[in-house]
């Protein structure tokens, strides 16, 4: 029976209106509601399902960052991870960093299946799990909408522009979540009582031996520009009109 | 100076308008050289198609049966190869390019720059972060080969037609796992104007209420000639399939008009097209969002506008 890895990063929350500092060094984060990555969540609920199903015995989060993100980590196992390994680094990490970080834990750990979102919601990097997949030397399922797992393969629906793509996938691999793979459940204030007793195994990044791949300096930070304010129209035949002398009908 | 590999995409024997935006973008680090990967079961008339692109120096093909089928594990050891020589290798920043692009970088050890929106030096571009909310200046280090992947709403695709790049048959020595297979790709058939290229699109949110309703939607589009769009919402409803869904992660699309029809325009979604040119919002509710952004905005009943606008265009 396979263990399952999950990826599981915190960042601020999808409701919070992004406000970026008046001289250009960052975003306003201070004070602002952190929440799983919605993307990871989902990857979270799909390894649940696989280990409710009986195809998985263990679920385990993992989460790259500060040492109060081990509150963050007690989400996923109040969800229902059976453990959670914290790697301790104050600074955060880039994509390149996060999958060579990933891969120590993938080779102590051995898992049969990774389940990342496809993106966090910060950085909108989509890279992590491609770069896993390819440091590992393993398939990658990216973009999932169905994930079925049979025979020591996985048959995974993906999300692409041209429509759904299906492609069948040895173990392990990686998977990377995509909106519809599914609707993760609610935390209840049992498991949330319950969570406190699974075990946080703690980390220092700088003992894994992972070689810096923080390659990207960012310079600035700008709002994006805004476009300027339209006309209202009060009809069908006014609107028709309006397009018309913008030579756009 | 620069010299920059531009991997092509294509489905079908056809080059992806993606490819000739990613040109471009290439072309605003002012390089000595712009070639065109092409890797395919058969290259050619891909090739032929990406050598009329103005700007290319060089079209190199690797054509084998595994190539059939984008599959990011099999072909990103063969770009990997292919870059050696190269400062820099642009992908388009679509669900092709968001694949393959950062397994290349993890080959090459390298950091990857997702959904360059601009060029400002050779190794300083700028790209959008939370959901578009702020946009950032990021610079790559020299020492690396850049790898990038190009938000092709930010891009005009290049020119066609005058370019004459040479096409080269490359041979590149890569072991190719066989732990990744493609099934099959169910498409959408339709013969309207491809999404993410159309410079009409119409799209259809919530407020439409139901698969059968979308009607309205697809026969505006029709008279228009524009492309159909949804919001998640739609898509999540179930009213169309979700290839349709425009925003932060569905398609970002710049077309020269949008219409957004019983879409609320959640901020998701003002990420997907905030590019269009004219932005036409229609919406019972006066106070929703997508009015903030609208170019021009009518308030009321879409099942009665939308017949009226039909009748009105004539």
């Amino acid at each position: 029976m396979m263990k399952i890895l999950v990826g599981y990063k915190r960042v601020v929350d999808y409701n919070v209106r992004i406000q970026v500092k008046p001289d250009g060094t960052g975003v306003v984060t201070d004070g602002v509601k952190l929440s799983a990555n919605p993307f990871d969540d989902i990857a979270l609920e799909e390894a649940l399902r696989l280990r409710e199903k009986g195809l998985a015995e263990e679920v385990v989060v993992v989460g790259i960052g500060p040492s109060d993100l081990t509150a963050h980590l007690r989400n996923g196992l109040a969800m229902g991870a059976n453990r959670a390994i914290h790697v301790v680094t104050a600074d955060a990490v880039q994509p390149l960093t996060a999958a060579r970080t990933l891969l120590k834990l993938v080779e102590k750990e051995q898992p049969g299946l990774v389940i990342l979102g496809k993106q966090a919601i910060d950085d909108d990097a989509n890279q992590t799990g491609q770069m896993l997949a390819a440091l590992w030397d393993r398939p990658q399922a990216t973009f999932a909408s169905k994930v079925e797992i049979a025979d020591g393969k996985a048959t995974v629906t993906r999300e692409v522009d041209a429509g759904l793509e299906v492609i069948s996938v040895d173990l392990p691999a990686v998977v990377t979540s995509d909106l519809r793979l599914n609707e993760p459940r609610f935390i209840k204030l049992p498991d949330i009582m319950k969570a406190k007793s699974k075990p946080i195994d703690l980390i220092e990044l700088a003992t894994l031996g992972v070689d810096s791949g923080d390659h990207l300096k960012t310079t600035h930070y700008a709002a994006p520009a805004k476009r300027s304010k339209g006309v209202m129209v009060k009809d069908a035949a006014e609107l028709v009109a309006a397009l018309k002398q913008k030579g756009l009908l | 100076m620069s010299k920059i590999l531009v991997i092509a995409e294509h489905l079908d024997g056809k080059l992806n308008p993606s490819t000739a935006r990613a040109v471009s973008a290439a072309a605003a680090v002012k390089p000595e050289a712009i070639d065109v990967l092409v890797l395919a079961a058969q290259a050619d008339a891909i090739a032929a198609e990406a050598a009329k692109i103005e700007g290319v120096s060089r079209v190199l093909t690797v054509a084998r049966a595994e190539n059939a089928h984008p599959l990011a594990a099999v072909l990103a050891p063969q770009i990997a190869k292919a870059a050696a020589g190269y400062t820099h290798v642009f992908g388009p920043s679509t669900t092709f390019g968001k694949d393959v692009m950062p397994r290349v970088a993890a080959l090459l050890g390298t950091a990857q720059v997702s959904d360059v929106m601009s060029v400002e030096g050779s190794h300083s571009f700028k790209r959008p972060i939370y959901a578009g909310n702020a946009i950032v200046t990021v610079e790559a280090e020299p020492s690396h080969v850049v790898v990038a992947t190009i938000r092709t709403a930010s891009w005009p695709a290049a020119a066609s037609g005058n370019g004459n790049a040479s096409v080269e048959a490359l041979s590149v020595d890569a072991a190719l796992p066989s732990h990744t297979r493609f099934v099959e790709l169910r498409q959408g058939k339709s013969d309207r104007p491809d999404l993410q290229s159309a410079s009409k699109v119409v799209s259809g949110g919530r407020g439409v209420g139901s698969k059968e309703n979308f009607e309205i939607i697809y026969k505006l589009a029709d008279k228009l000639g524009a492309g159909v769009g949804a919001s998640r919402a739609a898509v999540d409803a179930g009213y169309v399939p979700s290839d349709l869904q425009v925003g932060q992660t569905g398609k970002i699309i710049a077309p020269e008009l949008y219409m957004a029809i019983g879409i609320s325009g959640a901020i998701q979604h003002l990420t997907g097209i905030k590019d269009a040119g004219t932005i036409v919002a229609i919406n019972k509710d006066g106070e929703a969002p997508i009015f903030e952004v609208a170019d021009i905005g009518l308030v009321g009943d879409l099942f009665k506008l939308l017949p009226e606008i039909e009748q009105a265009i004539g």
